[in-house]
Formats: structure tokens, sequence, C-alpha cells
């Protein structure tokens, strides 16, 4: 199992890491047992991703696909940021090992999550219809 | 300027020692006959061959040279022995014992038995590391044949009690092979001493050359041939002989029970300074099996709320090669069955690394791993969203 440099280059420099303060959208995803748990923090204007942050606890393709999937959406409205798919994030780091492709769907999921809480927050009817997959690769609600 | 490489994950292979290589290579090029052959090129390889036999045989305390044959590592003599010992005579059934916390050459070898006739039960080890006696003593039952618990855990680097375990089998009637890979030639291993029917051993963990390992197997068993062909190795195991991997494995142990009593000082004193070093720097920390007897050159280390496999590719680009038993290393979700075996609890064990000395690990290497460790773990809990909520209330 190897992994391609791009994924290399967001693990070991991980682009957008912290929480935003006073975030307008807050997702967090994965759960202890599975060993992943992502939070994205996002801030919203004119229905659009202004600013976004990850947390990560996770493997090197967990880190990487957080890192890579806040820079992708940073900017994007919120409903193309919800149609962000596994596989695009794959692409974006010149693809996944088959046994990691599941921590693409956390960072997709992840960012669904929080596009949904900021909707909910403001009365708003959540849009991304839920988690991507499929598979048994589900990543329940975070439980810690 | 080459990168500067620290190699602590001996454990999982060896750097195969230059006076190892040295003695194989007259066996590629000078005594390259084949030993089953009648001539002189084959006589002389014959030699070999049962000259590297002889030098391991005296080296495990076997009554008789031809108890040992020679395999093409640890994952065949697994293998063979628990397969072989199990069908020979074409029996079909019959009770087996295997610890739950075996290498996967044992488990599997157990599971495939186990879809062909065979009864299997898996003997939970404790949360010390260790399998007990008494365990195998309830376990045990009129129609177990085979027992197997390997010597040393590899994950934990505990040290099983194998003549206690290996007399309980025989005192009820059943067979006894240990998986001695992790241990042979790090602690004293001596077949007789021990009481074991059958023990595997692989060359490449003890600076030897892959490719080549020893099923020990004592004379008299009943055994069922798991490489057929030829009829080497007494009828056990077909296949012309690997000469120049004999004489290196035979080389390899020389060496290491040579060394063994400095070397085995030389390397508690690094994994001690190792384990305080680490333990006193960062907070919800432990090692494995610290209360129970462990091998020298092996530290399981728990580092709580980081996932082991981001701190081995951290350590990894700062030149530290280590391995970890976390679910993302392993291609399925599931954490380490060794550390699910001692009851480390999933969120805890995906932070497991392990830390294996070697031949050429210095006091600087280990330094270096301490001093890189650190600031990678604070820079990964930093990073969790959940490590202050699950751990940080716990600063130990």
């Amino acid at each position: 199992m190897l992994y391609s440099d791009k994924v290399m280059e967001h693990f070991g420099s991980p682009h957008n890491v912290g929480v935003i303060e006073n975030a307008d959208g807050v997702g967090e995803v994965g759960n202890p047992v599975c060993g992943d748990i992502m939070k994205i923090t996002i801030k919203v204007s004119d229905d659009h991703l202004d600013d976004i942050k990850f947390q990560t606890l996770g493997c090197g393709a967990a880190i990487a696909t957080s890192s890579v999937v806040t820079d992708m959406a940073r900017g994007m409205s919120l409903a193309d940021a919800v149609k962000i798919t596994k596989a695009e994030i794959a692409e974006e780091l010149d693809g996944l090992p088959p046994a990691k492709m599941h921590c693409s769907v956390l960072a997709a999921d992840g960012l669904r999550a929080a596009v949904d809480d900021y909707l909910m927050k403001s009365g708003r009817e959540p849009i991304s219809g839920g988690p991507e997959d499929v598979d048994g690769d589900v990543h329940g609600p975070a439980e810690a | 300027m080459t990168e500067r490489r620290v190699y602590l994950d001996s454990a999982a292979t060896t750097r195969t020692d230059p006076r190892v290589v040295a003695a194989m290579e007259p066996f590629f090029t000078e005594t390259y006959g084949n030993p089953n052959s009648l001539h002189a090129e084959g006589r002389a390889a014959s030699t070999a061959l049962e000259d590297a036999r002889g030098r391991v045989a005296r080296l495990l305390n076997a009554s008789r040279a031809d108890e040992v044959l020679f395999t093409s590592g640890g994952t065949e003599s697994d293998n063979s022995a628990l397969i072989g010992l199990a069908t020979a005579g074409g029996r079909t059934s019959g009770h087996i014992i295997v610890s739950a916390f075996e290498h996967h050459a044992v488990l599997e070898s157990a599971e495939w038995l186990g879809k062909h006739g065979f009864d299997v039960t898996l003997l939970k080890p404790h949360s010390d590391g260790l399998v007990y006696a008494e365990d195998l003593e309830a376990a045990l039952r009129e129609d177990t044949i085979l027992v197997s618990v390997m010597h040393g855990n590899n994950e934990l680097g505990t040290l099983q009690p194998i003549a206690d375990l290996a007399a309980a089998a025989h005192r009820r009637g059943a067979l006894f092979h240990t998986d001695a890979a992790q241990t042979l030639g790090k602690v004293a291993f001596d077949v007789t001493a021990l009481g074991v029917d059958a023990a595997s051993f692989s060359g490449h963990k003890i600076y030897g050359p892959k490719g080549v390992g020893v099923l020990y197997l004592k004379k008299g068993l009943r055994f069922a041939p798991y490489l057929m062909g030829g009829g080497q190795e007494f009828r056990k195991r077909s296949g012309t002989q690997n000469v120049p991997g004999a004489q290196g494995f035979a080389t390899a142990l020389e060496i290491m029970e040579a060394e063994r009593a400095d070397e085995s000082v030389r390397l508690t004193n690094l994994r001690d300074r190792l384990e305080t070093a680490i333990l006193g720097r960062l907070e919800n920390t432990y090692v494995n099996g610290t209360q129970s007897p462990r091998m020298p050159h092996i530290t399981g280390l728990i580092v709580k709320g980081v996932e082991g496999e981001a701190m081995l590719l951290h350590l990894d680009a700062k030149g530290i090669a280590v391995s970890t038993g976390s679910a993302c290393s392993s291609g399925s979700l599931q954490a380490s069955h060794v550390l699910l075996a001692i009851d480390c609890p999933q969120e805890i064990a995906h932070g497991s690394l392990r830390v294996s000395l070697g031949r050429w690990t210095t006091e600087a290497d280990i330094d270096y791993l301490v001093d890189s460790l650190v600031p990678v773990v604070e820079l990964l809990r930093a990073m969790s969203p959940v490590y202050e909520k699950m751990f940080g209330g716990q600063r130990a």
C-alpha cells in the first residue's frame, strides 16, 4: 500500500487545520472505534463557504482527505460543496489505496454535515441528503 | 549527504549480518551442487547442508540432527507444523488449541483446519500479554491433538511460559508446537528443556537471509508432508534444499548465541532508556506487558488519542522506521488482533506503535526517536477534534 506524493504533501503539511471560532456550521463524523474522527467548521456568507477548517484524528489518508476537501470546498456555494464526492476527493489526491477509500467518504460526509448544520441552525432544510455511502463505509455520528 | 535512517523495526526483519553474507557466498558460486545428487558437486553440497543442520541442531539442543528441517521461512514452518501434525496418518478430525494472539501463519492454519473437519479453540491471553497454563488446562479435552502457542509475542514482546504449556498439553496426550520466530537467539531456546514437539523459526529475524526457516520436529512423530515431491528433508519437506540459506541460518544463529548474553543486556538497557524517556515526556502513554517476562528488544507502546499510522508516517519522514498495529495500517478496519486479544479497547489500540531494537541500534538512535516522537504526538493530538475531550482529563 503506497500513498501518492499528493497524499503525503497534504498529510505532512495539511491545509486549513483548526477550528473557526463562532462557526456558522459544524460537522463531526466518524467514531473512535473505527479510529477516524473528523470535525469541520465553516463560515458562510451569501450561501458560499467563506472559510473552512478541520480537525482530524486518523491515519495519513484521513488527514490528507480532510486537508484536500477544505481546499476544494473553500469559496464554493453550499449547493456545490455538498456535491463533492469521495471519488473527486480521491482524484484530487492522485488516488487513494482501495483500503483507504473510506477516508475520502469521511471527508465528504464531514463537509455535508457542516453545511446541513448551518442550514438547520438558520431554520432551513438540509440539502446534502445525508452521508454519501453505501458499502458499509458509513461513519456514524461522533460518539466521543 | 545521505538521509539519516534509524531502523527500529527489527521484529519485522533484520539487516543480514555481513558475516552471514560472507558465510553464504561460497554456496552460490563454488559449492553449488544439488545436495541430492550422487556426484562430487552434490556430495559437497550435501556435506554443507548437513553441516548446517548439525550446527542448528546443537544450538537448539535437539537430540538428533534430523529433527531439524530446513524450510522457506517462518510461515512455511508454522503452516506445515499445524497442518502436517494435525492431518498425519490421514486424520480428518480432532481438537486443536491455539492462542488468540498467534501470528497469522498459525491462526490461518488453524482456521483452515477448522474448515476441514477439526475443532479449533482460540485460547485467550490475559491483559498482561500472557497465556496462562491453567487456562490451557481448562481448554484441553480428551480429543485435543495439538496445541500451538507462540514463544514471544511479536507486538507485545511478552514471553509465554512454554515449558508449563507444553507439559500441560502432554499430560492430556496432545502435541505442542511453538512459533519461536521472534525469540530465537534473543532469549534461550532449548527444545529439550522446553519439552516442545515442534517449533518454527525464521532466518531473517536473526540477521540471516530471508527465504529460509527451520521447523524443529521431534523424531518419531507422525507428520503429513506439506510440500510433496522429491522426498528431501527425510521425506518431510520436498524441494531442493536452499544450501546457502541453510549455511546462512546456521551462521546467523551461531552469532546470535555467541553474543546473546551481552547483547541481551545492551538491548534491555536501550529499551529501558526508550521507555523511561517516552513515558516521562508524553502523557497518556503506556507500554504493554511491562509486568511480564519480555524479550529485550520489543517495546509495545500505546499512545492514546493518536492514530498509529499517522505517527509511523511522520517518523518515517524524519528517517525513523517503526511499525504499528493500528487498523489503518492493516488494510482492514480492525485494530491489531493481538491488542484486541488482550482486551485493549479499539479506540486505544489504534494508537499502537511497536519499536523493535536490533544489533546496530545505538543510544543516539533511541534519543533521536524520542526527540522525534514527542513533537509528532503533540502535533497529532493538537490536530485531533477529540483529544482533550477523551483524554485531556486523564493527564498521567
